[in-house]
This record gives structure tokens, C-alpha cells and sequence, in this order.
């Protein structure tokens, strides 16, 4: 476990009621990095991301974010820390247009300046989102849907960005698309990415480390290339 | 016609009234989901706070702002203190919560006050006047309009152009992904109870001297006829509550004036039967309905 | 569809007191009720000889607010649907028991049998209204059901001034009762006879609806409330069944509101306003929702918290004019805040917090299995 990771969890266990999803999971994210989290069905990857993002509380274990533990620390507070999490199902608003989906996720920032220009950028990132502005979210395709969940997370200017499921109900097409501009954006502003996904090898292409999990544990911590390679790991933990 | 002007114009008065109440109740339930059938009693209690202020003062100006500083201030009470520690798996927990709570507040109104109609000032004359011979609103109508107006534009400019109003209709809709967003998903039910309240507050001082005058009991029809404009314009369409006041306010006048006062309670009963079995969502509900 | 359906609170699903699983077979139930009401009549006569007259009305009225606290159970507790409107029909039977009663006394038709008649007629009257009521009732959920008989409980008291020829406004219409029958002799106190009437007519009632809630239609009635798609799936009709217990519901209501009328001998307005409903609803729920033992428990509570806030404010000397505020208002204070404080504390109510206790108890006393 390295000192310097952006993100560091320690023996984490939660669930839901008396029977934990998670068993003692470890993990580290260095500040910079895509680290993919695959596994098969069930296997404790949602509620992994739910439990970092405070939505869940853990039962024991600690997560440690840029060298500060975020035990107590009220959900609505990690994004003012770095911490950005796009739901499974992507979590747009309806009831609300695409235009403020998107503010919505600057409102808590104090620099209103940035905020405005962080809203700019993601409109040229996603230039279909800029032409439909005041369409309302449920009137989106899925394409779009992921877009705008992606660049409301960005507006916040997030450090962490916690991703789960984007490939969902998606295009192989869309989701390539969504995988590349992960990378881009992870070169050109440094953002880290834990992304969690049931579609392995999207998720391992775009990785640089990939985690294996099942049944509520990691079970194999490698480098992507290294688990997309490597026939013995694929065939026991994934399956293909 | 002379008298259809009257009743129309009067139908409106009391209307926009209703429209308030039922604003106030669409912003709760598009909040929490719950119908707070305690709003009636709140305003009322709020009205009898204005109602010591003005004698105490003797400026019934001083008296009105207080009524809707209590009205804020008990929204956020029966949010914080009572409305947060129930549980909302039964939608019939909140129902008799509220229920309870207007038990309570009649009966210390009561209490202080006593069970006796009391006067309740006006600001302007109710005499109506007159254009060309034709009766048509009075001062105190005009008062109503222009207040009214500023509570639905000044509501409808909160919601729509504020950052508070983008986190509280956010809130509502989705409070999971709104408070990864760093909302204040608990602050912002809190303000709206607030809100709420207090528009609830305000329109039972412009109802309460229309009718018999302040009584724990008197918005308790007022209540009805409120709800039965949330209901007409559709609980989740605050646009739908201004317009299901109107209506209901034209209804009323036009029943008690041709057909007479005392059937306007039937009146409202057979509406309210009649739109929730002919289409319970509302005349207005929007075009994407919310899985609930 | 079912998230929005008024349910009852979870700690009340559990099978309880009135609502055990079938233990035993259906006749066994009918005796073991029958047994129960026979105990509970001999006990009601021998008391009613041991307490003073005031104490008697007192007990009678506990009976009347019985019958409609327990078909409020059924509804509410077993069924699920929440009525505001239960004064207003207690309204309906009291009405129609003073109009039978004051056509049968303008006739000069006299008799013992016939006030059954009159409580028979209020009785029809208010299972008739009820079933229109429970029909739009079927098609309602959560809030526009509460809306609904909200509004039901605000505007038929109000009916009585629109219509005020027939019922006679706001000072509303007597209710001739016949004295006790002279084979009970000439100084039969007529308290206790009220106490026999209302007693008996409860008794009844409850004797009926404790077989309801046993019967396969008590089961119908909880399976509806706990999940309507699975009980549309299991081949339940939804709405029919909704409408029955509104119906049962109704005709509980009514018998209570004619009970009520007849104690106190006329009936007006005033009587059934809104706060009656509110009353009635609390009674339920503090009692225990889904437990007809509960309905018992509120009954009692809404005739003796009044006679307690009233011998309170006599200990402690007031002015008039504050006594008389409190006394008016403090049993609704009480009212309002216990219904809060039990739907946030113990939504299971007086009857669940027994239960609960007596299993801890038991579990004590008995020496463990393991």
C-alpha cells in the first residue's frame, strides 16, 4: 500500500443490515491513475463505490482520501474535498434540464468564476449537451445521459472521480467513446478515475490497474495490461 | 351581468387565496411527499400571532410581517421537531402525524386565545367599488391580487432562477444524487417547509377577514377547499395550484351567489370527488409522470 | 401502485392479538368469541349494578365510541385505508336514529322494539353511504384518500344548517327514547338501562367483526393492506374488498354515532364536527392500529382523558374563564400530542406496547428451550 496513494481503503467492511457485501477490502488509488474495479454480478463493486462516497457506512476498516480519513465526514462534504461520484444509472435529474444537471454539480464552489468556466469546458467536451441545453434530462438518450452525469461530476472539478457502470445499456460505439475521453481527461488534467465496471475489457483497456473482485473481495490487484494478458488470471477470476 | 362581474371578480379574490394555500401544499409534497394536513391550523396560528402584534402595536403592518416570520419559523419547527423523526414508509404515518399536530394547535390556540370568533383587522376597506355604476372589488381585493401576484412570481423566481431554488427542486426530485452533489438534502425539506408555512401564514391573513373572522378553527374549510385546488391542478404542479385555485375560487363565488352560500361546502366536496375519479392526477399533471 | 397505498405501520403487520393465523378450526373460533362476549355481558350487568349512574352513561358511551373505534380498526388497521370521515358518519347514523325515533314518537307508535328498528334503519343508512364512500374510496391512495374524507368529515356536518328544514341547523333534533321496560320495575335507574342497550349493540359488534377478522375475509382485508399487487396476483379483487371493509367499517360508524344519539338523547352538528373524526382516528391509532383490543383501549381513553382533564382542573382553583378554555381544549391538546409522540415512539400503539411487554414477560417467566 503506498503512502502517497490519492485514495487508500484498509480492511473496509460494509453491507446492508447484519450480513456484509464487503469483506476487509484494500485498496489504493495513486493520485493520476484509472484503476478499474471488474468482477462478475454481485460481487460488491457498487456497494464498494456507495461506501466510499458515504452513502453506505462501513462497519469497520478506514478510507483515506489524499492522507484524510473521511469517517464521519457527511456525504454532501466529499465533493468539497475532491470527491466525485457518478451513480449506477447515472443519477440525472429528469425533472431538471441539462443546463442545470450541470450547474448543479458547481453549486457547492465558492470561486464562481471557475465554476462558470468549468461549465463552458464541459459544454465544448460534449458538444451534444451544449445544443440541447434546456431539453429536460429524462428527455435525453443513454448516450447523452452518461454525458451529462460525466460533465456534472467535471464541473466540480473533482480529483477522484468514482464511476459505476458507464458502459451500461450503452453502444459499444458510446462506450469506447466515454472510455477515451476518461484517458484524455486523465493526461490533460490529472484526474483520477476509480472506475467500476462489468464490462471487463472496455474497462481494462482504458485502465492502467485493474482490481479484481468477487463475492465481496479483492481477490487480484494488477496492472491492466497485466490481467488483460495474462490467459490463467482471465480464465479463473473473469471468466473469458 | 352586472352581478356575473361581481362574482367573477370576488370569485377571483377568493380564488387567488386558495391558490396560496394550495401552492403552499404542492411545494411540501413535491419536497417530502406528504400532504400536510396541519397547514390549515399552522396559518392559523401564525394569524393569531398577528393578531397579538397588532394589539400590542396597533399597526396591523407590524402584525402581517409577524405572521409570516411565524409561519417561516413554524414550517421549520414541525420539519425539524416532528415531521423528520416519523417514519415514511407508511404514507399514512405523515398523514396522522399531521393530524395530530392539528389537534394540538387548535387546542392550544384555544387555550390562549379561547374558542370565540375575534375580528381580524383589515389594512384597506372590504366595500367594494364601484366603475360605471358596476360594484366590482374592494381595496382590500386589490390588496389580496397584488399580494398574492408577489408571493406566486416571487415563489416562481426562487425556484426557477436561484441557486437555493435549483438545490431545493433538485432536493425534491433526487435526493440521493443531490447530495453527492453537496446538497444540503435535509436544510433544503427544512426551507421548504419553511417556505411553505409562511405562504400558508400570509393567505390566511388575507382569508381569515373574508370569512366569520380568527378562530382556531377557521381555515379548516379554507383547508379543504385548498387542498381540492392541489388536487385539480395536480399535487406536483405548482402552475396547476395557481390556476385549480382560481377555479375553485370561481366555483364558489358562482354556487353562493346563484345557488347559495351554504351549499359552497358541498360544492367543493362534489369537485374534488369529481376530478380525483374522473382523472386523479390532476388537470394539469405534467407530461412525464414521476415514478413514485 | 402498492408504494402509494396507505399501510399500516410495520410493527402492526405482524400477527397480533385479534389477527392470530387460523389456530384451530373455524368453529372453535365462532365458540371461543361467543364464550368471550357471554363473559363480557354477565360482567357488563354485574357491574352495571356495582357503579353509580353517572359512571354507567360514562360506560355506555365508552360502548358507542367502541362500535366505531372498532370499525375504524378494521379499516384502517386491517385494510389499510385511512378515513377522516368516521365523525361524519357516526353524524349519518345519529341522524337517522333521531329522524326514525321523532316519526315513530310523532305517530305515537310506541314499544320496545322500537328503537332495535331505529338502530336497524341508521345502521342501512350508513352502510348505504359508506358504500358510496368506499367505492370512490377503492379508486383513492395515500393523501387523496385522507383529502377525500377530510373534506367528507368537514362538509357534512355543514349540511345540517344547508338542509336545515330536516335537521334543524345548528341546534340540531331531539331523540325521544321510551323509558326502561316496567318488567325491570319501577325504579330502574336509566343509566343502567342505556348501559344494557349500548352494551348489548356493541357486544354484537364486536362479536361480528372479532369472526370477520378471522374469516377469510379478515384475510382478504390484511392482504390488500400489505401489498396490493400480490393480492390482485393470489386472486384477490382489489377493490371489492376495499369497499367491504369500508362498508363493515361504515356500518360500525354508524351504529356508534345512533348509540350516541340515543345516550344523550338528541343530536346536533356540534356533536360530529371534524375534531370527532380526528378523535376517532386517535383513538385507533393510540389504541393500536390493526388490533380490535386497541379499539378498545381508545374508546376508553376518549370518554375518560375529558373526565380526567376535568377533575384535574377542578383540584387546582382557576378563574372561570381560563377553567373553562382548558377544559375544553386541554383533553385535544393531550389528544394531539400523544398521537405525535405514539406515531414517532410506538407506532404499534397502547396494544402493541402490552403485547410487546407480555411476550418479554413471558419470555422470562418461561424457562428457555434450547
Amino acid at each position: 500500500m503506498s503512502a502517497d496513494a490519492l485514495l487508500a481503503v484498509h480492511g473496509l467492511v460494509a453491507g446492508y443490515g447484519a450480513a456484509p457485501v464487503l469483506h476487509a477490502i484494500d485498496l489504493s488509488v495513486p493520485p493520476g491513475a484509472i484503476v478499474a474495479v471488474v468482477g462478475a454480478n454481485g460481487a460488491g463493486k457498487t456497494t464498494l463505490l456507495r461506501t466510499l462516497s458515504g452513502m453506505l457506512r462501513p462497519a469497520a476498516g478506514r478510507i483515506v482520501l489524499d492522507g484524510e480519513d473521511l469517517r464521519g465526514v457527511p456525504v454532501e462534504q466529499l465533493v468539497r474535498r475532491g470527491l466525485a461520484h457518478v451513480p449506477e444509472g447515472r443519477g440525472v435529474v429528469g425533472e431538471l434540464t441539462v443546463d442545470e444537471n450541470l450547474r448543479l454539480g458547481g453549486l457547492w464552489r465558492r470561486d464562481r468564476a471557475d465554476a462558470a468556466r468549468a461549465l463552458d469546458e464541459v459544454y465544448q467536451l460534449f458538444e451534444p449537451l451544449a445544443r440541447r441545453r434546456r431539453h429536460l434530462g429524462h428527455q435525453l438518450s443513454g448516450g447523452e445521459r452518461q454525458m451529462l452525469a460525466l460533465g456534472r461530476a467535471l464541473v466540480g472539478r473533482p480529483r477522484l472521480l468514482l464511476l459505476d457502470e458507464p458502459s451500461l445499456g450503452l453502444a459499444p460505439l458510446v462506450v469506447a467513446q466515454i472510455m477515451a475521453l476518461l484517458r484524455r481527461l486523465r493526461d490533460s488534467t490529472g484526474l483520477t478515475v476509480l472506475l467500476v465496471e462489468q464490462n471487463v475489457r472496455s474497462a481494462l483497456s482504458v485502465a492502467d490497474q485493474g482490481v479484481v473482485m468477487a463475492l465481496g473481495r479483492v481477490v487480484a490487484a494488477a496492472p491492466a495490461a497485466r490481467l488483460r494478458d495474462d490467459d490463467d488470471l482471465r480464465h479463473a477470476y473473469l471468466g473469458f | 351581468m352586472d352581478r356575473f362581474v361581481f362574482l367573477t371578480l370576488d370569485g377571483l379574490s377568493r380564488g387567488s387565496v386558495y391558490a396560496a394555500s394550495a401552492l403552499a401544499l404542492v411545494l411540501i409534497w413535491r419536497a417530502a411527499r406528504i400532504v400536510n394536513f396541519a397547514q390549515g391550523a399552522m396559518a392559523v396560528a401564525a394569524a393569531y400571532v398577528a393578531h397579538s402584534v397588532t394589539s400590542a402595536t396597533g399597526s396591523y403592518w407590524l402584525g402581517f410581517l409577524a405572521a409570516v416570520v411565524a409561519g417561516l419559523l413554524l414550517g421549520a419547527l414541525v420539519d425539524v421537531a416532528v415531521m423528520r423523526l416519523v417514519d415514511h414508509r407508511s404514507p399514512l404515518n405523515p398523514v396522522i402525524v399531521a393530524l395530530g399536530l392539528v389537534l394540538l394547535i387548535q387546542a392550544v390556540l384555544g387555550m390562549v386565545y379561547g374558542n370565540e370568533y375575534r375580528p381580524a383587522e383589515t389594512p384597506f376597506r372590504r366595500t367594494a367599488l364601484s366603475v360605471g355604476g358596476v360594484a366590482v372589488l374592494s381595496p382590500f381585493d386589490l390588496f389580496v391580487f397584488a399580494t398574492i401576484a408577489v408571493v406566486v412570481v416571487g415563489l416562481a423566481w426562487i425556484f426557477t432562477r436561484t441557486a437555493v431554488g435549483l438545490r431545493m427542486r433538485a432536493a425534491a426530485f433526487a435526493p440521493e444524487v443531490s447530495r453527492l452533489l453537496g446538497v444540503n438534502v435535509g436544510g433544503m425539506l427544512t426551507l421548504g417547509w419553511a417556505l411553505a408555512s409562511g405562504v400558508g401564514a400570509l393567505a390566511a391573513m388575507l382569508v381569515v377577514p373574508t370569512e366569520l373572522g380568527l378562530h382556531p378553527h377557521a381555515m379548516d374549510l379554507v383547508f379543504v377547499s385548498a387542498f381540492t385546488a392541489a388536487v385539480v391542478g395536480g399535487l406536483d404542479s405548482p402552475p396547476g395550484a395557481v390556476v385549480g385555485g382560481l377555479l375553485v375560487g370561481l366555483l364558489l363565488s358562482y354556487v353562493s351567489g346563484y345557488v347559495g352560500s351554504d351549499l359552497t361546502p358541498l360544492a367543493v366536496l362534489a369537485l374534488l370527488l369529481a376530478v380525483l375519479l374522473v382523472r386523479p392526477a390532476g388537470l394539469f399533471a405534467p407530461v412525464a409522470a414521476r415514478q413514485v | 401502485m402498492s408504494a402509494t397505498r396507505a399501510a399500516a405501520p410495520p410493527a402492526s403487520r405482524r400477527p397480533t392479538a385479534g389477527v392470530r393465523p387460523a389456530g384451530g378450526p373455524r368453529g372453535s373460533t365462532l365458540l371461543r368469541h361467543l364464550a368471550v362476549v357471554a363473559v363480557a355481558a354477565l360482567l357488563l350487568v354485574a357491574v352495571s349494578y356495582g357503579l353509580e349512574p353517572f359512571r354507567n352513561f360514562q360506560l355506555a358511551t365508552v360502548a358507542a365510541y367502541l362500535c366505531a373505534t372498532a370499525g375504524l380498526t378494521v379499516l384502517t388497521g386491517l385494510n389499510g385505508q385511512l378515513s377522516l370521515g368516521h365523525g361524519a358518519l357516526m353524524a349519518v347514523g345519529a341522524y337517522t336514529v333521531a329522524l326514525s325515533q321523532n316519526a315513530f314518537a310523532d305517530r305515537g307508535v310506541t314499544g320496545q322494539w322500537v328503537l332495535p328498528i331505529s338502530l336497524g334503519a341508521a345502521l342501512l343508512t350508513t352502510v348505504a353511504v359508506g358504500a358510496v364512500i368506499g367505492v370512490a374510496a377503492a379508486r383513492l391512495r395515500g393523501p387523496y384518500l385522507a383529502g377525500v374524507t377530510l373534506a367528507v368529515a368537514v362538509v357534512v356536518p355543514a349540511l345540517t344548517v344547508t338542509f336545515d328544514g330536516v335537521f334543524k341547523g345548528e341546534q340540531g333534533l331531539p331523540v325521544p327514547v321510551e323509558p326502561p321496560p316496567a318488567a325491570l320495575g319501577p325504579y330502574f335507574p336509566y343509566e343502567r338501562w342505556q348501559l344494557w342497550v349500548a352494551g348489548a349493540a356493541t357486544l354484537l359488534v364486536l362479536l361480528l367483526l372479532g369472526n370477520l377478522v378471522r374469516s377469510r375475509f379478515g384475510r382478504t382485508f390484511r392482504a390488500v393492506r400489505d401489498d396490493e399487487v400480490a393480492a390482485r396476483l393470489a386472486g384477490i379483487h382489489v377493490a371489492r374488498t376495499q369497499v367491504l371493509a369500508f362498508v363493515v367499517s361504515a356500518a360500525g360508524a354508524g351504529l356508534g354515532g345512533a348509540l350516541l344519539g340515543v345516550l344523550a338523547q338528541s343530536v346536533s352538528p356540534g356533536a360530529f364536527s371534524l375534531t370527532l373524526s380526528l378523535f376517532l382516528l386517535m383513538a385507533v391509532v393510540i389504541g393500536g392500529l390493526g388490533r380490535l383490543a386497541g379499539a378498545v383501549w381508545g374508546a376508553v381513553l376518549l370518554v375518560v382523558l375529558p373526565d380526567l382533564t376535568h377533575t384535574v382542573s377542578d383540584l387546582v382553583t382557576l378563574p372561570p374563564a381560563v377553567a373553562q378554555r382548558l377544559e375544553g381544549n386541554l383533553p385535544l391538546a393531550i389528544f394531539g400530542i400523544t398521537l405525535v409522540v405514539v406515531m414517532i415512539a410506538a407506532p404499534g400503539g397502547v396494544q402493541g406496547l402490552l403485547s410487546r411487554l407480555g411476550r418479554a414477560l413471558l419470555a422470562r417467566w418461561r424457562p428457555r428451550r434450547t
